[in-house]
């Protein structure tokens, strides 16, 4: 194309130069050239100086009010409300969506949009995950923990139309647990990873737990579990597990990833890939008065920086992801607002509990006291972050606030390890992760602030580097002994932190410390089972005790995700899992 | 010149064999399970080996390439593990978007480096040559990226003149039809909406044409030089031409050759390799695409982009051949 414009600009040079004597006018083709460059041309000088046209906003507004009296009168009112009357409220975060469709996907970016157009029948707490009513008002539960019975909201309607009913709800839930249904679209590739995970497998596995669903009636549904599950009702409140309209699933077969419809304060309009989904306000939404917005665009932004940029020159309303050294600059600007998520996860440095000499309480205990993890919060997270003493992130249920911490504490590792009976200190094996994530966002400096305190005590750190794969699998078969990694949360649920960490039926998959004590297990596995809440989080307590004694991880911190809001926008309150519903959210001028 | 462009399209075919065989390598390159980089830290051993079946690894490799061959064929670029459709239909606005941002940024490159040049060239030594000269240097030298902040910093943030981000006002977007979205805005005789895609256009377009405006600029003095010192220039003089006429009309033609390779070869780079431009400006283009599969490990999506990039590549080499040819019919190969 550039090419072309090139040819045409020297055969428009030529032709300058003939017009300039006077002859070969004639030529039609070459006039036509010449028409082209210099339109190309104007073209490029209007852009450059459009640019001067808005620089006194003033100008801009005096500009749209005349040409909005100019047109017929109809065009003018359209104009009008698309102008001044709508609430457009701009969220900009880093990735864009992977799939619209809550089930098939893990991606916090997915459920971010997906939590605003699809309701499930719980849903979170604002600001923590206690349970709240969504599409069900409520529900019971029998005594030996089998039977949930979900008591469903009347008149509530899909946004294409549909009744939402029992009947709905079975039919989702049959799509993701058996790969032969069919809206499952398993040809197309469809996997309902976290349905697997959290309850236990698909139709047919041994440790699949949903037995049967009954429909009661219209507006009653009852589950029929096959062993007791502590956090089935956690589960429901997860974004993931929202659902979909049947008549939806009928209509865009596997295309209901990018077309989704659901019960939620939002309608899907469109979207466009990695660039911006846009949302509108379901009118007959079943809660009165809400949605505020109007309509609610998800853009993305990748670089952290002009991200704030945008935010700073009013094209967005919400970022997502601000950097933790941008936030004390964000803090004193006046029209700008900075709002911390609360801690969702946990960075930790595990040992190898089976292999010499880690598979020694005492020697873990003193690399746990040798370990700055102040330094780390304050190095790695611009003070965003705090210390961790449990792998639990704190305002879980169970979160056992009385354990004592490892303090830093060298002098008392070095006692520590003579006593283990290394007096000379030892030599060990650091395994780095070779990315960066949330829980973790710089894993070399990390490496290098451990081998420094370790090297205080007498330990000798070599730090390993291995490729991502190779280093999952690696650790996951035990051929590290000190490894660093992390974990996030996604149901709100203790088990998912400490079940799939330090539960030894899970050594050599995600418990890569290899750490196995049958009394931690019996907490855990009574836990699981329990349905009374209050006696899980006794069990979960008495977990992370023995869990802290034992020291077969130094959890280091629970990092705090930032982000920034315009002062217009009122009545946000981040989630902690990431995905907040933005129905009661308004902006103000 | 018909057998011309034909021998030029045979000889395509090899470069694109081995075009294939390095994008179906890259997938079995990176060190350890591909299906375990894709699925990370929390992957069980189940979803590792479904998603080996999905992309078809426990096959033999010569299985999987003539497959791989066999779907390129019919059109079929895989799908996308990340958003799980068919890649051939989401990569079109990628595309379209690319396209537009790199036809500005070469139209603002061609047009101020050819000029620049020439008029170096034709003033050489004057203030005029050491300044253009100098910043060509400077364009050259400096990173795209900062560049791209800066003129975020001064344009967007402390000026507030041009926006940021994207390419178009995401309050107010435009239904597209061809995905270029000054075309989509002039179809629906939309001016207002036009402008602002242009604004949204001059950001980007600049940082993304400086370079290669810079390396035109150098090339076209440097050609144009030379070609002025030839004897056809002199016997031109001679008959009686003015400056003007003499440059424009007689040199720049053949001092042209040599700054079309440039341009063909630095536009196939702006199609393809514009990710830190279209990162920072949040530009939805095939770089982006491209960028954001490494990040989800999506490895249909990289193979898929990465030929296309390619294949985009060999094309624009083959017109600029093509137009030498035109240019100077005693070329042969």
């Amino acid at each position: 194309m550039d090419v072309l414009l090139l040819v045409i600009y020297i055969m428009a040079s030529n032709e300058i130069n003939i017009l300039l004597k006077l002859k070969g006018v004639k030529d039609m083709r070459f006039r036509l050239t010449l028409l082209a460059a210099l339109f190309l041309a104007f073209l490029l000088v209007l852009a450059a100086c459009s640019g001067d046209g808005s620089a006194d906003p003033e100008d801009v507004e005096d500009d749209t009010t005349e040409t909005e009296e100019s047109p017929t009168e109809e065009e003018a009112e359209e104009e009008e409300t698309a102008a001044s009357g709508e609430k457009v409220l701009v969220f900009a975060r880093g990735g864009d969506s992977e799939s619209l469709d809550p089930g098939s996907t893990t991606d916090g970016e997915s459920s971010r949009v997906t939590q605003q157009v699809l309701e499930g029948l719980i849903t979170f707490d604002k600001e923590s995950f206690d349970l709240k009513p969504a599409l069900a008002h409520d529900w019971e539960v029998s005594d030996d923990g089998l039977k949930y019975t979900f008591y469903l909201e009347e008149g509530v309607t899909f946004h294409d139309g549909t009744p939402f009913n029992a009947e709905a709800v079975k039919i989702n839930f049959e799509r993701w647990a058996d790969p032969e249904h069919e809206y499952a679209f398993t040809d197309d590739g469809y996997v309902y990873s976290m349905y697997g995970t959290m309850f236990g497998g698909y139709k047919g596995d041994p440790g699949h737990v949903i037995e049967e669903i009954n429909v009661v009636n219209d507006y009653e549904i009852e589950f029929i579990l096959n062993q007791p599950l502590g956090f089935f009702l956690q589960n429901m409140g997860m974004s993931y597990f929202a659902i979909t309209s049947p008549a939806a699933l009928e209509e865009y077969g596997p295309n209901i990833n990018e077309n989704p419809v659901g019960t939620g304060p939002f309608k899907f309009v469109s979207w466009t890939k990695d660039d911006s989904i846009v949302l509108e306000k379901f009118e007959d939404y079943r809660i009165e008065g809400l949605p505020k917005l109007d309509r609610v665009i998800f853009e993305v932004i990748p670089d952290n920086a002009a991200r704030l940029v945008a935010l700073r020159s009013g094209e967005i309303d919400i970022m997502d992801g601000l950097n933790p050294d941008d936030a004390a600059g964000v803090e004193t600007e006046e029209d700008l607002v900075l709002l911390t998520r609360a801690e969702n996860n946990i960075g930790y440095l595990g040992f190898n509990t089976q292999k010499e000499p880690l598979d020694i309480k005492e020697v873990r205990q003193a690399i746990n006291y040798a370990i700055d993890k102040q330094a780390i919060a304050d190095a790695l997270y611009a003070g965003y972050a705090t210390t961790a003493k449990n792998p639990l992130p704190p305002g879980y249920l169970g979160y056992n606030d009385d354990v004592e911490p490892y303090e830093y504490d060298p002098d008392k590792a070095r006692e520590l390890l003579a006593e283990a009976g290394f007096p000379d200190g030892m030599e060990l094996e650091l395994w780095t992760m070779p990315v960066a994530r949330p829980y973790m966002p710089d894993p070399e400096t990390v490496a290098q602030i451990v081998q420094n305190n370790l090297a205080e005590v007498g330990i000798d750190v070599t730090i390993v580097r291995e490729e991502w794969a190779p280093y999952l699998e690696k650790t996951s078969q035990g051929e590290h002994q000190l490894y660093m990694l992390g974990w996030s949360g996604t149901n709100g649920d203790p088990d998912y932190f400490l079940s799939s960490l330090l539960h030894g039926s899970n050594a050599g998959t995600s418990n890569r410390e290899f750490y196995q004590n049958d009394e931690v297990d019996e907490l855990l596995d009574a836990a699981k089972r329990a349905v009374d809440q209050d006696e899980r989080a006794e069990l979960y307590a008495q977990a992370q005790e023995i869990i802290a004694e034992d020291s077969p991880m130094v959890t280091l911190v629970h990092s705090t995700p930032v982000m920034a809001t315009s002062s217009r926008v009122v009545d946000y309150v981040p989630h902690p899992s990431t995905s907040e519903s933005l129905a009661e959210v308004d902006l103000v001028d | 010149m018909t057998t011309y462009i034909i021998r030029r399209l045979l000889m395509l075919i090899p470069v694109l064999i081995g075009m294939t065989l390095i994008t179906f390598s890259i997938v079995h390159l990176i060190p350890g399970n591909p299906a375990q980089v894709i699925l990370g830290e929390a992957a069980t051993a189940d979803a590792i080996a479904q998603l080996e079946e999905r992309m078809g690894l426990n096959e033999p490799y010569f299985v999987q390439y003539g497959q791989y061959i066999l779907n390129l064929l019919q059109g079929d670029l895989g799908t996308s593990l990340r958003s799980n459709t068919e890649i051939s239909k989401e990569i079109v606005p990628y595309i379209a978007a690319t396209f537009e941002l790199t036809f500005f940024a070469m139209l603002f490159a061609v047009i101020v480096g050819v000029n620049a040049g020439i008029i170096s060239a034709w003033k050489q030594n004057s203030w005029f040559d050491f300044l253009a000269m100098l910043f060509a240097l400077i364009g050259v030298s400096m990173p795209v990226f900062w560049l791209a902040l800066m003129e975020q910093w001064i344009f967007a943030q402390e000026l507030g003149w041009l926006p940021a981000h994207g390419r178009q006002d995401s309050r107010d977007p435009i239904a597209p039809i061809t995905h270029l979205y000054v075309l989509d805005s002039l179809i629906h005789l939309d001016f207002a909406r036009t402008i602002t895609v242009l604004k949204h256009l001059v950001l980007p377009s600049i940082a993304l044409g400086t370079i290669p405006m810079a390396i035109i600029a150098r090339m076209t003095r440097s050609s144009m030089l030379e070609v002025m010192q030839s004897d056809y220039i002199r016997t031109v003089r001679a008959k009686g031409s003015g400056q003007f006429l003499v440059i424009y009309k007689h040199a720049l033609k053949n001092a042209m050759i040599p700054v079309l390779t440039v341009i063909g070869l630095q536009t196939g780079v702006l199609l393809g390799g514009a990710i830190l431009t279209e990162t920072i400006f949040s530009w939805p283009g095939i770089g982006r695409y491209v960028y954001e599969a490494i990040n989800y490990r999506d490895y249909p999506v990289i193979q898929s982009g990465i030929l296309v990039i390619a294949f985009i590549f060999v094309m624009i080499n083959l017109l600029v051949d093509i137009l030498y040819k035109k240019l100077d019919p005693r070329i042969k190969y």
